[in-house]
């Protein structure tokens, strides 16, 4: 690892930090404080605090793995900005309506409890959206007043009021870990709710004839959904995605708008996990108490695959080969053609792809998957860095920067300000990420790829393809081009200027920008 | 689910009026949100949140969970002149830790630690909704901060739950107040003035100050856009306030006026009729003979150019019409006005935060049958927009997808913007802005959809829709003369 150290920080004001940090924990009896702050230390630049956030909030990754069902509305507990700002920031990204609804707490509400306005919630939202499923996220303040939302459903439940709805509380506490903690565990508590319903019973026997594999996809454009149902189903089976974000949040234009999609993932489809081959899950850095394939494998006995995101080639190769074993079948011509298009995309770049100094973050599974491109690409990996806490992201990615002989920074639960300041330290030139790397990009003019969630400041991104061999290789053209542009831009000028012999006679010749 | 779906929510009726100028209508407004309904709106902090920040050289602590940073980041196209610290987003990150044990040490270090590295000119630290549930002493907190780093720290009351977005704007004028101290300045500035409710959204603050500096007039400060701390001390040795976003900022003017005697005029700086209009204002109120002369040529030059420009896109766009949604009632009556300038009829209006005597602005400069909503939701707009046969929607980030989804134009007013639509350059922008949407020839293209190319599924439903339509079409008329009228 190498030390950050800010440039324009001199020492005496390191110190003085330093000093008064001593002070302030002085009377911190436990080593708790002081091991945590030994280890923010390391990650962030700030002790105390998260300057320019690295990630969101669990309600987000709930919020967005419920658009993933079919005719499902959300209603977040808490007050109406935590819905309001995931609606806003979805919207951005996705430019589809993202209609999310608010218990609206009240200082009423926080006082005696969020009983009474999410009951209100829930019967305003069946009757405007009609809906077949309710997922109800909780938020920070829910939690903190200890709103018991397993009762506040069951009373609803019981009213018989709502019936044929299938209405499931699902707790993500906004402090309790990072959107992606809240978007794996959103899937399974919607497992687990629909797994024991008794209903689908009887066409368990029929589904059971046309084979299928559960597919758990995080960080996925709606384009990648699409992609990796495309590469399942040469092998001839189906694939059943749990959420399905590829047409609810990528809608075709028509000339009948319908507020709640019909696309996603139906209830049905949820309740049949259970008779899946097996369960494959790309994005495999959370914790295991928080992964759905392992939770179907333990109570359900599916067999889970827990694998990286598929991108880049040896990413693609794990999904594919655990395809080919799971159905036992050779892996299909038409996927074999495309690899060798991605090798010979790779050839093509490789001279390129070696210039690129590459700095990535995010959310940590699209961090690594990208790191697995950037690496077996030739390029150097200089920084890969997420919001989230995740042990087995540092490991996985020291393990794979050994094999390229390669060292980067890695950082966790880390901040844009810290990223900011190595990604100036290793002298970046091309950085990979979501729009809020727009400030590094802004004030530093480092080369930026936007990348994952959200991507507020370009148009698409719901549509990008990075994952498989196809997407892999459109990636990396982009990166490629990134590269060669940069290698173009000013040749003649930097050319001029580094090397033609100065005399002072000489003036500049026409350089290729001036003439435009 | 044969039930057909409600279109106007349970205690929502009353938020919703069909303009009839022969009755004597109120809507009602100033509620809390209804559950369930999908509103608009933002919280007590976004309130506090959007007045407060574009403050240039102070560090804006959010103290609570990520969340609430993570999603206020930077988000709005504030501009600054100087410092930009306050694009920095600094969060004390809670976590189920602290929930349990209480943010207070997290927060007197984070303090420490801003002021060490940033040396800001104050600290404001914004509440979040568990705060104020856990019951961190936060204005002790700042004051001990005060006294040992010699800055102002300012607590800013904002915790979510605690009220609408409309407190929110309050909390953040109480601390503007606070800034200011309780001392009066007796003897004003001649010929100042401070302008609150424009926050510089791409250089429009710096446009009217421009305008202001030609006449020759002193702008102390803009509240808050560009603002800087020095800047909003000095403001109280102004001889007048203007002010423009009268739902975050008549608050402050009510108070400035109470405590520093400084009296104020709302103005408009939006069209440019309203440009000259407020401008007028201002100049007859705290100018000379000289001033009111350089006034004059100023906006002789300004219309000559500007106007027949606009009048030129005035050609392409009469006779559309246009549904507004936005935060609130004084954007929404410049937005009626100036759609009238351009030959365009205003047939919904709504707003998330408007008071009583805006709605009935609403109801004096629209026509007819204009639909009126306050604190409304996607399915009431997607409804009205449909009723109403608008062209265009005027509103923020969430409504915009909606607009295109239904093939209707949009025009973002919104705090993203990254091109003025204030004085006179901006009138055009807006007029180019309304030609560049709502003339589009991919509209066209959209039209030409057919319903022959929809699947068989897809027709159904488009059947069904239809027939629900024919069964009770004025759904909305019904509503609002039941219990529309107070």
């Amino acid at each position: 690892m190498i030390k950050v150290i800010k440039p324009d920080t001199d020492n005496a004001t390191k110190k003085a930090v330093k000093a008064l940090m001593t002070e302030i924990h002085r009377d911190d009896s436990k080593d708790r404080n002081k091991d945590r702050n030994k280890d923010r230390n390391k990650d962030r630049n700030y002790v105390n605090m998260q300057v320019n956030p690295c990630k969101m909030c669990m309600p987000m990754g709930g919020a967005l793995a419920l658009k993933g069902v079919k005719n499902a509305m959300t209603i977040i507990h808490g007050s109406q900005g935590c819905s309001t700002y995931i609606r806003r920031h979805m919207a951005a990204h996705y430019n589809e309506p993202i209609d999310i609804a608010s218990s609206s707490l009240s200082e009423e509400g926080t006082v005696y409890g969020g009983s009474k306005n999410l009951k209100i919630g829930i019967r305003n939202l069946v009757n405007m959206y009609q809906p077949e499923v309710v997922g109800v996220l909780t938020t920070c303040l829910a939690e903190t007043i200890g709103d018991d939302i397993e009762r506040i459903v069951r009373e609803v439940r019981d009213t018989g009021e709502f019936e044929g709805i299938d209405i499931i509380p699902i707790p993500t506490p906004g402090y309790g870990g990072s959107q992606t903690e809240g978007y794996f565990d959103t899937i399974k508590a919607l497992m687990a709710y629909f797994v024991k319903k008794p209903i689908q019973v009887q066409k368990e026997t029929e589904e059971t004839k046309t084979p299928f594999i559960n597919i758990v996809l995080s960080d996925a454009t709606c384009e990648d959904v699409r992609e990796i149902k495309r590469m399942v189903e040469l092998f001839g089976v189906k694939a059943l995605f749990i959420p399905d974000i590829s047409d609810a949040l990528d809608a075709p234009f028509t000339n009948h708008y319908n507020k709640l999609s019909e696309e996603g993932i139906s209830r049905e489809e949820l309740a049949k996990v259970i008779y899946a081959k097996a369960t494959i899950e790309l994005g495999d850095l959370v914790a295991p108490n928080h992964s759905p394939a392992l939770f179907l494998e333990e109570e359900y006995g599916v067999k889970a695959y827990r694998l990286p995101l598929p991108i880049g080639i040896n990413n693609t190769d794990c999904l594919v080969k655990a395809l080919a074993e799971v159905l036992d079948k050779d892996i299909p011509k038409a996927l074999e053609v495309e690899r060798g298009r991605l090798m010979d995309g790779m050839i093509d770049a490789h001279k390129h792809s070696a210039t690129g100094d590459i700095a990535v973050f995010g959310d940590m599974n699209l961090v690594m998957g990208i790191a697995g491109l950037v690496l077996e690409n030739g390029m150097q990996l200089k920084l890969a860095a997420t919001g989230s806490m995740s042990k087995r992201f540092k490991e996985q990615l020291e393990s794979k920067l050994d094999q390229y002989q390669q060292k980067a920074e890695i950082l966790q639960d880390t901040d844009y300000e810290t990223i900011r300041e190595v990604i100036q330290l290793k002298g970046v030139n091309l950085m990979m990420g979501p729009s809020d790397g727009k400030f590094i990009w802004e004030k530093d003019h480092v080369d930026f790829i936007r990348v994952g969630f959200p991507v507020h400041d370009h148009v698409g991104a719901q549509r990008k393809n990075i994952m498989g061999y196809k997407g892999s290789l459109i990636f990396l053209d982009e990166i490629t081009n990134h590269l060669l542009d940069q290698k173009h831009k000013g040749y003649r000028e930097r050319m001029y200027q580094t090397y033609y012999p100065k005399k002072e006679s000489h003036k500049p010749i026409q350089t290729d920008e001036a003439a435009r | 689910m044969n039930q057909k779906s409600t279109i106007i929510a349970d205690h929502r009726e009353k938020q919703v009026l069909v303009n009839d100028k022969q009755k004597n209508q109120a809507i009602a407004c100033d509620t809390h949100s209804v559950s369930g309904v999908v509103s608009q709106r933002a919280c007590v902090y976004c309130g506090a949140r959007v007045v407060l920040n574009p403050i240039t050289d102070a560090a804006h602590i959010v103290h609570g969970p990520i969340g609430c940073a993570s999603y206020t980041w930077d988000i709005r196209g504030s501009l600054s002149s100087d410092s930009e610290l306050f694009r920095t987003s600094f969060s004390t990150d809670l976590r189920e830790h602290d929930i349990i044990f209480g943010g207070e040490k997290k927060l007197i270090a984070a303090i420490d630690e801003i002021v060490i590295r940033e040396k800001p000119k104050a600290v404001f630290i914004y509440s979040t909704c568990v705060v104020g549930v856990i019951g961190d002493d936060v204005k002790a907190i700042a004051k001990k901060a005060e006294i040992k780093h010699g800055i102002r720290v300012i607590p800013v009351h904002s915790s979510g739950f605690s009220g609408s977005k409309k407190d929110g704007y309050k909390a953040a004028c109480h601390a503007i107040l606070d800034l200011m101290g309780p001392e009066k300045v007796e003897v004003k500035t001649p010929h100042s003035l401070n302008f609150l409710g424009d926050f510089n959204l791409a250089a429009e603050a710096w446009i009217i100050r421009d305008y202001l500096e030609t006449i020759g007039l002193e702008l102390k400060t803009v509240i808050t856009g560009d603002a800087t701390i020095d800047s909003l001390r000095a403001a109280k040795s102004a001889s007048i306030n203007v002010v423009q976003c009268a739902g975050s900022m008549t608050y402050l003017a009510k108070q400035m006026k109470m405590n520093y005697d400084i009296p104020f005029e709302n103005i408009r700086f939006f069209g440019i009729k309203d440009t000259i209009r407020s401008l007028r204002k201002i100049v007859f109120s705290i100018g000379t003979e000289e001033h009111v002369k350089r006034f004059e040529t100023l906006v002789a030059q300004k219309e000559a150019y500007y106007q027949p420009m606009v009048e030129a896109y005035k050609r392409k766009l009469i006779g559309k019409k246009v549904a507004l949604y936005v935060g609130g009632g004084f954007k929404a009556i410049s937005l009626i006005e100036q759609f009238a300038d351009l030959g365009i009829q205003t047939v919904l209006v709504g707003t998330q935060t408007g008071s009583k005597e805006e709605y009935e602005q609403f109801r004096k400069l629209t026509g007819e049958g204009t639909v009126i909503l306050d604190d409304t939701n996607p399915t009431e707009l997607e409804h009205f927009i449909k009723e109403t046969g608008a062209h265009i929607l005027v509103g923020g980030v969430k409504e915009r997808p909606l607009a295109y989804k239904l093939g209707v134009s949009f025009i973002d007013h919104n705090h993203e913007r990254k091109h003025p639509l204030c004085g006179f350059e901006g009138a055009l922008n807006f007029a180019m802005e309304v030609d560049a949407t709502v003339n589009s020839p991919v509209w066209d293209i959209v039209k030409t959809f057919k319903p022959n190319n929809e699947t068989k599924s897809e027709s159904k439903t488009k059947s069904k829709t239809k027939q629900a339509k024919k069964e009770k079409p004025f759904d909305v008329i019904d509503l609002t003369i039941e219990g529309g009228i107070l």
